[in-house]
């Protein structure tokens, strides 16, 4: 019986340490980012694609390129209070190495090895190419430092432990394209929607656990927080303006009838704004070839 | 007896509040102005867009004059429209406009300046060409964002 029950613990404690094992932050090969030198010209494409300004610029700030965090973001699972991403090397990013930037970026690991709550959207920017990867660190690494300091999230019992995380990562960490591309234009505009753009972050409904519902890609879903209001869906079934009309409103935030973008959406528009004719024309041939 | 007063009175009861949810006729005057107001917006910045984009030949006379009417629109005073007590807080569904509008700390006031600004930038090159009118359009937009964003409940 003592025997039994022996085995059973050191089963137990096997148990817990692969699954540990399994779920631990991953970070990347330092050798993979070796070779690559970031062109920061190039990388401020990748910037406001990506639309790192959105979340970690001041709250209601119109400095986009100095990245001091603070900004709240409500969800069903507690406030995550976006952090300092700026180049301070104490309070910020400036210190960090091209490996740790691309292991946040695309694991979602932080340098000391824990995981990052996907608040940050590295479920999307998981799909990045190593050399964006690296441009957006140079560009980056060029911006006004700040020294504000970052905000412990807001999030209680037991989403507050971030090893959890791990099994969500395994769960929902998922680095398969979803739409289909058969052209090099829908191919840039995958690219930009699916591992820049984050648009499905809102767009995308989620389930319990907060992972997508992949099956209702891009159809609409509740604004988390205050239980107000919605983010639309974009699939044609929902939206039917012309790619003319959806590239015009991702130049200037004006709708067909010359309403203007609001919400977070007004935010996204300051990033698409300053992407190219043809970069918002493919984000518009994506979104008019949405099932 | 009793009963069937009871019941006039809810009848009654009901049919003025229908009077009261629709506002007599047509809703409370300061939010109809003002969505009168953004409709001219939307008009005139139609004529622009319509160029912008491509889809209506540039006329430098319309481009300007539309532009001159946005500019004008944005520097008209509003204080009547934008009533105090017209929010969504105490109209509901009448409204998008957000309480935090006649907050302390609002930036409601500073950012129709910055439209001012804008849309007097546009209408200074609304007459020099198709291609001036993309990025003076992004301009006007910027402004319109930054309200909608802050101020605007979202559908």
């Amino acid at each position: 019986m003592k025997r039994i029950f022996l085995t059973l613990c050191i089963l137990a404690v096997l148990g817990v340490g692969i699954g540990l094992w399994i779920t631990r932050p991953v970070t990347v090969d330092p050798e993979r980012f070796a070779s690559l030198t970031g062109n920061a010209e190039s990388g401020e494409t990748v910037y406001w694609a990506a639309g790192c300004a959105s979340c970690h610029a001041g709250e209601n700030s119109q400095d986009k390129l100095t990245l001091p965090g603070g900004k709240r973001f409500a969800s069903d699972f507690g406030t995550f209070i976006a952090p300092n991403i700026s180049s301070d090397p104490t309070h910020g990013i400036g210190a960090w190495t091209l490996p740790q930037f691309a292991s946040a970026v695309l694991e979602g690991t932080s340098p000391d090895g824990a995981h990052y709550y996907p608040a940050f959207p590295y479920t999307t920017y998981g799909r990045m190419s190593d050399s964006d990867v690296a441009d957006l660190f140079a560009f980056m690494q060029t911006l006004p430092a700040d020294p504000s300091e970052s905000e412990p999230h807001e999030v209680g019992f037991p989403f507050n432990i971030r090893l959890t995380l791990g099994g969500w990562k395994l769960l929902f960490l998922n680095k398969d394209y979803i739409a289909e591309a058969p052209t090099p234009e829908l191919e840039r505009g995958r690219y930009l929607v699916e591992a820049l753009g984050h648009c499905a972050e809102c767009h995308t409904p989620r389930n319990a656990l907060g992972g997508w519902d992949v099956a209702r890609w891009m159809d609409g879903a509740p604004i988390p927080g205050d239980g107000k209001g919605k983010t639309p869906g974009i699939t044609p079934a929902h939206l039917d303006w012309v790619a003319s009309d959806i590239a015009y409103y991702l130049e200037t935030g004006f709708t067909p009838d010359f309403d203007s973008a609001g919400g977070e959406m007004a935010e996204v528009v300051i990033n698409t704004g300053k992407l190219s004719a043809e970069d918002r024309a493919a984000i518009a041939a994506y979104v008019k070839a949405l099932p | 007896m009793l009963k069937k007063s009871i019941l006039l009175a809810t009848s009654l009861m009901i049919a003025t509040s229908g009077i009261a949810i629709s506002g007599g006729h047509g809703g409370n005057p300061a939010v109809k102005a003002r969505q009168a107001h953004m409709q001219l917006y939307a008009h005139n910045l139609g004529i622009l867009g319509g160029m912008a984009k491509g889809e209506v030949e540039y006329d430098a006379a319309a481009a300007s004059a539309a532009a001159n009417n946005l500019a004008s629109l944005s520097t008209l005073d509003q204080r009547t429209y934008w009533a105090p007590g017209t929010s969504t807080a105490e109209l509901g569904e009448e409204t998008r406009a957000l309480p935090a509008i006649w907050e302390e700390g609002s930036k409601a006031a500073e950012i129709g300046g910055q439209l001012a600004e804008s849309a007097a930038a546009l209408a200074a090159v609304a007459g020099d060409g198709q291609a001036a009118l993309g990025p003076a359009m992004g301009g006007v937009g910027q402004s319109c964002g930054s309200c909608h964003k802050a101020y605007q409940q979202p559908n």
